[in-house]
């Protein structure tokens, strides 16, 4: 079936191309030009595999290919690997990797690569184990051939395969030989089989990556060059677009996004990057008093009007969340409590929890929180500061601790001070990668982004072990919608938002591609072969 | 000698003043609450306690403070400021690589700042009354009330977008291809806005004392011996009441210079300068200790060295000082 599907694939292209070369005036996408994005945080280097973060996925995944892509409908398709196959009993994945491929010094890309970047990466990358720890090896019974073997099932594991996760790195540049992966110069004169390779890299200001001609997709890319510029402030990048200084912005700020929107000379897309699948929660530390009683963490969330936070205070700018999965993951369901805004079923609630309002009409007093991150660092402070006021209206009363900096609020969590924070979290393509971490009561530690809530119910710990192994994709299906029904019951953490990023690019450009980690700049071109 | 040993001293006092300026900078640095570590992990977004432990074996950061500040002084005794933990590059490297940047802008910044300033300020001294002194006056005074950024996001906002004559951020085009001459022109057309943001503060500064101080010379005696030998109101100004005049300005020179290093950081910032500001801002959120702390040893020492030289510069302008 796949086979006929990806036939079927080939002959529409083939006639699509031919329509369009024997229409006149279609020249096809035209080569040249500089593409040039604004750098919030600089990457310290591009070596993905040692590292996550958006800041580094951008350029990374121009300079790095990896086994699959996948696509906007969660599919992979071919990459490195022209083909695959997966045994029936699902432990087994061979791939067969195209012939010729060549890194950025000329060295032919071959099986043994593969296996080298995929153990690097399970040992190096913040999400190894998640991502791999059902891997047991890699064989490569011959160049092009590379087998994967688990040690059980493992259904997210072609997302882990696919950039920023799993870059392809060559093994005569980083392997042992060459000392500690870390001190590495080459993660940042980075030496992959991408698009784009690095040609020079000034710390904290600029990178420039040029064009490799001997990238796997013949014609592609078709700019000359992928500029990385740092920029300090939001609002002189604003200026900065309009002027086509740089070619594209990313808002989450409404105000922002209303002065994108007026610009004649960019045009906006909306998307939730559905593979990043960011979404914001209140965290509650259920270690205490008030918080550990599940009434008092529901008559909150039923104290809060979200549909006024999103229709008024972030302008419509984001979506309801209603749990840890993202709305756009297969794995989403909404059959679970969605806590409509009733102050008098929370009230109800906090009586029944015999907490009674004292003479000043105040039951008890909690701490509350958020995280400070640029760009939707307003849609937490505004958050936090709305839940104050809101809170006090069933007798609770907030005392809102601002933040100096990140790592003043990461501390603060990571030692379990809190009483509740508003945060946030990336599910990077897969439940088990972004989600688990944040349930699974084996994974309570002095960490951010771990389960520092201290959450702790066998049941979801068994769900999520079922999930992380089950191969059957209603079943899977079906084991997430009970974790989800569960966790918006219990309500360790609850789900508020979630966010939508607004890229406003240049008019001139063509052909954005869209992957579930954000826009594909090798199928991008510009109008007239060069930047306006 | 008896030149020679008050600066010796100086010298000595100012190498003392580095000394508890470390120590001090290092304290404080290490009081913020969270570690490179922490940051780096939070950047990575989360990792293994494995790795968190070795990454704090690595970077040093498992042994205790008082270890940790020998080992720092016994290192930079020998001239080794440390390896940057976020952009593992060895921290003199990349101040080297951001110093040109903030000196460029800060001297132009201060030149500006003192030839306007003075200048307008003695022109005004020169009529006190007159409707050209009240109008430096409002205009100077505008530029010091103002906050910088807020100057600088207008003059962003006026020349970068509404008249787009320059560029709205950076140091120079990136991946520029031209001559030498054209690339300088790209870097002065960059460093205009900026420049002026920062010269704004000081112009008022600058002219105020200026104008203050010509006046007060301008009444003194010797001036009026001056004028009465016959000599042209031009001489008497710039010979002989201007000399005297500018002392009170150096002083404040002096003085501000190390203000107009903490002005450039809002500055860089506002313009994404890629200056040492914009290094330490970065700096303090990824808890780099290592580049915070060289930036701010680097800082110190540019703060005593213009102290040095203004001391000296003074001598020079007025012989009584001893």
């Amino acid at each position: 079936m796949k086979k006929i599907f990806r036939l079927s694939q080939f002959v529409i292209v083939g006639i699509v191309t031919i329509m369009f070369s024997i229409t006149p005036g279609f020249a096809g996408p035209k080569r040249g030009g500089d593409y040039i994005i604004p750098v919030v945080q600089f990457p310290p280097h591009f070596n993905a595999a040692i590292k996550s973060g958006s800041e580094l996925a951008t350029p990374a995944s121009r300079i790095f290919v990896a086994l699959v892509q996948i696509n906007e409908n969660w599919e992979p398709e071919p990459y490195l690997a022209k083909s695959w196959e997966i045994s029936p009993d699902g432990l087994t994945y061979t791939f067969h990797l195209l012939e010729g491929t060549t890194f950025h010094d000329g060295k032919p890309v071959t099986s043994k690569d593969v296996a080298f970047s995929l153990e690097t990466t399970k040992k190096n990358h913040p999400f190894g184990p998640y991502m791999f720890g059902a891997v047991d090896r890699v064989e490569t019974p011959d160049k092009y051939t590379a087998v994967i073997k688990l040690k059980q099932p493992h259904p997210a594991l072609m997302i882990a395969l696919s950039m920023p996760l799993m870059p392809i790195l060559p093994e005569h540049v980083y392997g042992e030989a060459q000392g500690p992966i870390r001190k590495n110069p080459a993660n940042i004169m980075a030496i992959g089989s991408g698009a784009f390779k690095v040609a020079e890299y000034n710390a904290g200001k600029s990178y420039i990556l040029e064009r490799f001609d001997n990238f796997l997709r013949p014609g592609q890319p078709y700019f000359d060059r992928f500029i990385g510029k740092k920029i300090g402030s939001p609002s002189s990048a604003l200026i900065a677009v309009s002027r086509g200084e740089i070619h594209h912005l990313v808002v989450g700020d409404p105000r922002m996004l209303a002065k994108l929107k007026k610009e004649k000379n960019l045009f906006v897309i909306s998307r939730s990057t559905s593979g990043v699948g960011s979404v914001n929660y209140i965290e509650f530390n259920l270690r205490k008093e008030y918080i550990k009683d599940k009434r008092v963490r529901q008559a909150i969330a039923y104290a809060l009007d979200l549909d006024f936070v999103i229709q008024k205070l972030h302008q419509g700018m984001t979506h309801r969340s209603t749990g840890p999965i993202h709305s756009s993951s297969p794995f989403y369901s909404d059959q679970v409590n969605q806590y409509e805004y009733n102050l008098e079923k929370a009230n109800q609630l906090l009586d029944e929890a015999g907490y009674k309002r004292g003479a000043d009409g105040m039951r008890f007093s909690l701490d509350l929180t958020y995280m400070p991150v640029p760009v939707i660092e307003h849609e937490h402070k505004m958050i936090a500061e709305y839940m104050k006021p809101q809170l006090k209206k069933i007798g609770i009363n907030i005392i809102l601790k601002a933040p100096a900096d990140f790592m003043n609020w990461y501390s603060t969590l990571a030692k379990w001070e809190h009483d509740m924070s508003t945060s946030n979290i990336f599910m990077w393509g897969d439940p088990v990668i972004g989600v688990h971490r944040l349930f699974m009561s084996t994974n309570i530690k002095h960490r951010v982004w771990t389960n520092t809530a201290g959450y702790a119910n066998k049941e979801v710990d068994k769900l999520l072990n079922a999930a992380a192994v089950e191969r059957d994709i209603e079943k899977r299906k079906a084991l997430y919608a009970e974790f989800q029904k569960i966790i918006a019951e219990d309500l360790p953490l609850y789900f508020t938002i979630e966010d939508v990023f607004h890229y406003g690019f240049n008019k001139e450009l063509m052909n954005i591609g869209w992957e579930i980690w954000g826009p594909g700049y090798e199928s991008m071109y510009w109008k007239n072969g060069q930047a306006p | 000698m008896k030149t020679i040993l008050p600066l010796l001293k100086r010298i000595a006092y100012s190498l003392m003043l580095l000394l508890a300026v470390i120590v001090l900078n290092f304290v404080l640095v290490h009081l913020a609450p969270g570690d490179a570590v922490t940051a780096m992990v939070g950047d990575m977004g989360g990792a293994t306690p494995e790795l968190i432990a070795e990454l704090r074996v690595e970077y040093g950061l498992d042994q205790n403070l008082p270890t940790q500040l020998f080992k720092y002084i016994a290192k930079m005794v020998r001239g080794d400021l440390g390896i940057s933990f976020t952009h593992n590059l060895p921290v003199i490297d990349l101040i080297l690589e951001h110093l040109p940047a903030t000196i460029l802008l800060v001297m132009t910044a201060f030149f500006m700042a003192i030839l306007i300033g003075t200048v307008l300020g003695i022109i005004a001294a020169q009529r006190p009354n007159s409707l050209f002194n009240h109008l430096i006056t409002v205009i100077s005074l505008s530029g010091y009330a103002a906050p910088v950024f807020w100057t600088g996001l207008m003059l962003l906002i006026s020349f970068s977008y509404y008249f787009p004559i320059f560029p709205s951020f950076g140091m120079e085009t990136v991946g520029f291809r031209g001559t030498f001459l054209e690339k300088t022109f790209d870097v002065l057309k960059h460093l205009v806005l900026p420049a002026v943001t920062l010269a704004s503060i000081y112009v008022a500064v600058y002219s105020r004392l200026a104008r203050a101080s010509m006046l007060d010379v301008l009444g003194s005696d010797y001036i009026r011996t001056a004028r009465s030998k016959g000599l042209s109101e031009k001489v008497v100004v710039y010979k002989h009441a201007l000399k005297n005049a500018l002392l009170p300005v150096v002083t404040m020179a002096g003085l501000q210079f190390a203000q107009l290093i903490a002005g450039a950081v809002v500055v860089e910032t506002v313009f994404s300068w890629p200056g040492i500001g914009q290094l330490a801002f970065n700096s303090i959120l990824r808890r780099d200790q290592p580049l915070l702390l060289g930036i701010l040893f680097l800082s110190t020492i540019m703060v005593v060295v213009t102290n040095l030289i203004t001391d000296f510069t003074y001598r020079i302008l007025d012989p009584r000082i001893k």
